[in-house]
């Protein structure tokens, strides 16, 4: 049998066999070295994760080469054993790469994702080294911001600033040029004021109203501008082509731009234009950051700028201030020397002027008391009458000055209202009758009998506005009309600032004193209480008024605490004069408290002390022998002593009254006074301490108080008023003398 | 000389002094204490006066004598002298009191010294003339007359 698988050597397609033949080899050969390849580079490589893969990768590889290497074989007649050698071997290698084929279906979605993640990190690696050159550049410009903000504020003067801004912006940015224009006063120009490089710029002036500086003015970010343009000739013309050109504006603020509220806004258009030149010779451009750093240059020389003004501002008020303090001061002292001359020149004519007063009309009373012709008579008459009408003068004016400067004090004590007025209607019904007035008098029914308050000034008070009327008035009637205000009644639409509110221990009396004279015009009202005006029309018909009675009324109305007008509807219909005062009311007001005194209103004052022991103390011989003596006279017991002990010594519960005289040094009243108090440890059996004393001093007047003494006497005391003093401090127990 | 007349005279005498300024109104209080109970209440307290002040008067001079002068003490005395001479109403030596406690007060010695001399010559006077006036009221006591008030 012939076998035809026995090929023969080299059949006659052996052209293709030879090169399949070869092909399979380098196949072979490559599919032998990829794995070494690989096997080499992974274990050089640290980072390899599928190295299983490789494995089996290489398993393929290999197994595919085999396959290759074998198929050499078979081209020549080959044995069953290189049959299934190559059998297996392809089976294997199906096996393998089917594996290997369903792996890479895993194996390559991964592979991509790692490519993808290395590209996403390159990018944010990219994107954060972005980041980094921004903050790197923004804390570059902090710092300069810093340092260039420490220069411009370590001065608070205006020049120095504007020149460090420019010298150190032109440093830190290395400027050609920088410049500052600013507006002038009319605001219609803008002026060159600051330059770097020259020094004394030569004025330019640029119309603020370009298009290019308005459009610098409204923003205020930097602005780049065209180097032709007005503002940016700064250089000498001709030779450089300039640098890039920025524009910024700096708000000039003045102080009334501090408004709270609205601080956020620029009320005030006034800008400064600053230009900033960069060298022309380098390639250099405007950066973001650089710009930045202007802006915020800007805004901080607008700040530095307003402290300025501020602290010129505050030094100019400081001046104002310490120049008007030193004016007021002035004034001050001048108003003080002024006070303490006239309270020199009262303190004097109080007395000067008085005593010679007193001296004429005492002599002159004594005159009337002997024997005188008729003629010597009149004229005797005319003088005591022209020196009483001076003595009330003078005593006006020394009270209206006393009341003025507030020294005046009420002398608040219990009298009676209705002898007050009982008193008053006796003293002007001889004047009424002979001017043939009827005069009438109406009490409220409800009037207090009894009331607190100074009963000499209110007595003053009345007769002044009695007075007044009987003055101008010719004939007809005056009617006084006295009662108690009511709560309805209080509102007065006349007076409404002046509301009087009774209270438990307060009333308040209304007297109206209404006359059928000459009345006043309404023109002249207001006049009526100021000082020393008086009525044109009464003036020549009634010489001898000082014009002060009004006034002296007004005060003392004031000081208790009420009000005083006239009413009258015209010339020729007389008028009503009414006031309003406040009254205490006397508490547990009885009989019983005053031991002394007897059920008659008036005439209660003792004429004599029968027996009243009394102990007076002076050191002066001369002056205790006339207070013993006038003492005597009266009636009382009288002891003497001429030091602080022995008054300790001899003061008894008999004695009654010590009589301390105060004006000589050395005596310690207030010690004397408190041994007393000490001593007699009840309250009755104490006797009354007074002062004696001549010093006219409200001070002394406050320190008797103080140290607990009962009363105080001026002297010189004449027989009469020890009677009085006596009398008084017997029912009140407490006398303290008007000074 | 006869009773009216020196009456008369007294009278004028005391008016002048009233009038030149030497006494004034407390005077003529110590004259109304002056009753039956106490005849010579006036000349008992000018003489007290007198003493009074020639004691004080003397304390003065050699105040001002020393070396070192003690102004407060002066100033004590001369108050005290104030405070006599107003009680009896011998204006005018008050008047000077006053002046001479603002020397005092002020440190002056030349003031001082000077108002001495003018307080001692004040005093002086005003001694002489209530000495004729109390001569004038005992002559005409002597007389049997009243005297006028």
């Amino acid at each position: 049998m012939e076998c035809n698988c026995i090929e023969p050597q080299w059949p006659p397609d052996d052209l293709l066999m030879k090169y399949q033949y070869i092909s399979d080899f380098f196949i072979a050969l490559a599919y032998f070295s990829i794995p070494l390849e690989l096997i080499y580079f992974v274990k050089k490589s640290a980072v390899f994760p599928y190295r299983w893969v490789l494995v089996q990768f290489g398993a393929f590889i290999v197994l595919c080469g085999a396959t290759h290497l074998i198929n050499l074989w078979t081209f020549t007649p080959h044995s069953r054993t290189v049959a299934s050698v190559m059998t297996t071997a392809k089976v294997l290698t199906a096996l393998v790469s089917c594996v290997t084929a369903l792996m890479l279906v895993h194996i390559i979605p991964d592979l991509l994702s790692v490519k993808t993640r290395e590209l996403f990190l390159k990018n944010k690696a990219a994107e954060l080294d972005r980041e980094m050159g921004l903050i790197r550049t923004q804390e570059e410009i902090g710092r300069h911001v810093r340092m260039l903000t420490h220069e411009i504020r370590s001065t608070l003067d205006r020049h120095t600033i504007l020149r460090t801004t420019l010298v150190e912006l032109g440093r830190t940015l290395s400027l050609e040029e920088c410049a500052l224009w600013m507006p002038t006063r009319t605001g219609l120009e803008l002026q060159l004021s600051y330059t770097l490089r020259q020094q004394n710029p030569v004025g330019y002036t640029v119309p603020i109203h370009l298009p290019v500086i308005n459009q610098v003015f409204s923003t205020n970010c930097a602005v780049k501008i065209s180097p032709n343009c007005p503002v940016a000739r700064l250089r000498p013309a001709g030779k450089y082509v300039s640098g890039e050109v920025v524009a910024v504006r700096v708000p000039l603020l003045h102080l009334s731009n501090f408004h709270i509220n609205d601080w956020p806004e620029l009320s005030t258009k006034r800008y400064a234009l600053m230009v900033l030149m960069l060298p022309s010779d380098s390639a250099r451009q405007w950066h973001v950051h650089e710009l930045e750093l202007v802006e915020v240059v800007a805004d901080q020389v607008a700040v530095a700028l307003s402290h300025a003004a501020i602290l010129e501002e505050s030094m100019r008020a400081r001046n104002l201030l310490m120049e008007q303090n030193v004016a007021l001061d002035l004034a001050r002292r001048e108003a003080e020397t002024a006070i303490r001359a006239r309270n020199d020149f009262l303190a004097v004519m109080n007395h000067e002027m008085r005593t010679p007063m007193h001296a004429i009309i005492a002599l002159s009373s004594l005159l009337q008391e002997t024997e005188l012709t008729p003629e010597q008579r009149l004229m005797v008459e005319t003088i005591l009458k022209s020196s009483n009408l001076l003595a009330t003068l003078i005593n006006d004016v020394l009270d209206l000055s006393r009341l003025e400067d507030g020294s005046l004090q009420l002398d608040l004590e219990t009298f009676n209202l209705y002898s007050l007025f009982k008193e008053v209607l006796k003293l002007i019904k001889p004047i009424a009758s002979v001017k043939k007035l009827r005069v009438s008098l109406s009490l409220a029914p409800d009037l207090p009998e009894y009331a607190v308050g100074d009963e000499k000034r209110l007595m003053q008070t009345i007769l002044n506005v009695v007075g007044n009327a009987l003055k101008f008035s010719k004939e007809g009637s005056i009617s006084i009309t006295a009662f108690v205000v009511k709560p309805e009644t209080l509102r007065d639409s006349r007076t409404p600032e002046f509301l009087p509110v009774p209270s438990d221990n307060h009333f308040y009396l209304r007297v109206q004193v209404k006359d059928s004279g000459c009345g006043i015009s309404p023109q002249d009202i207001p006049k009526l209480f100021t000082k020393f005006a008086e009525n044109q029309s009464t003036a020549t018909r009634n010489p001898g008024g000082s014009g002060l009675g009004l006034a002296i009324c007004k005060r003392f109305v004031n000081l208790m605490e009420g009000h005083i007008w006239i009413e009258s509807e015209g010339l020729g219909k007389g008028c009503t004069a009414i006031f309003i005062v406040k009254l205490g009311i006397p508490e547990g007001m009885n009989d019983s408290k005053l031991p002394y005194m007897p059920k008659m209103p008036t005439n209660h004052r003792q004429t004599a002390f029968p027996g009243l022991k009394v102990l007076v103390m002076d050191e002066n011989g001369v002056s205790g022998a006339v207070t013993k003596e006038l003492l005597m006279h009266l009636g009382c017991d009288v002891t003497t002593v001429s030091s602080g002990d022995e008054c300790l010594q001899l003061v008894s519960h008999e004695h009654k009254v010590v009589f301390m005289d105060i004006c000589v040094p050395g005596i310690d009243c207030h010690r004397i006074t408190s041994r007393i108090y000490e001593k007699f440890a009840k309250r009755n059996e104490r006797p009354l301490i007074v002062a004696l004393t001549g010093n006219t001093d409200k001070s002394t007047k406050e320190n008797c108080m103080r140290i607990g003494m009962d009363g105080l006497v001026l002297k010189p005391v004449s027989l009469d008023k020890m009677r009085s003093v006596l009398s008084d401090l017997l029912e009140h127990r407490v006398l303290f003398e008007a000074i | 000389m006869d009773l009216v007349q020196l009456q008369r005279q007294l009278v004028d005498y005391r008016t002048s002094l009233y009038h030149e300024g030497f006494l004034d109104e407390q005077f003529t209080q110590l004259q109304e204490l002056q009753d039956e109970n106490n005849p010579d209440f006036v000349v008992e307290v000018v003489s007290l006066f007198f003493q009074d002040s020639e004691r004080l008067l003397n304390e003065l001079s050699k105040a001002l004598e020393q070396q070192i002068i003690d102004f407060k003490r002066m100033d004590a005395h001369v108050h005290q002298l104030k405070g006599s001479s107003s009680s009896i109403g011998a204006q005018r030596v008050q008047k000077l009191c006053i002046v001479f406690r603002n020397y005092c007060e002020a440190r002056n010695v030349e003031g001082c010294l000077k108002c001495l001399q003018q307080v001692k010559h004040e005093y002086a006077l005003v001694k002489t003339k209530l000495e004729s006036m109390f001569q004038l009221e005992q002559q005409i006591s002597n007389a049997g007359g009243s005297i006028p008030v």
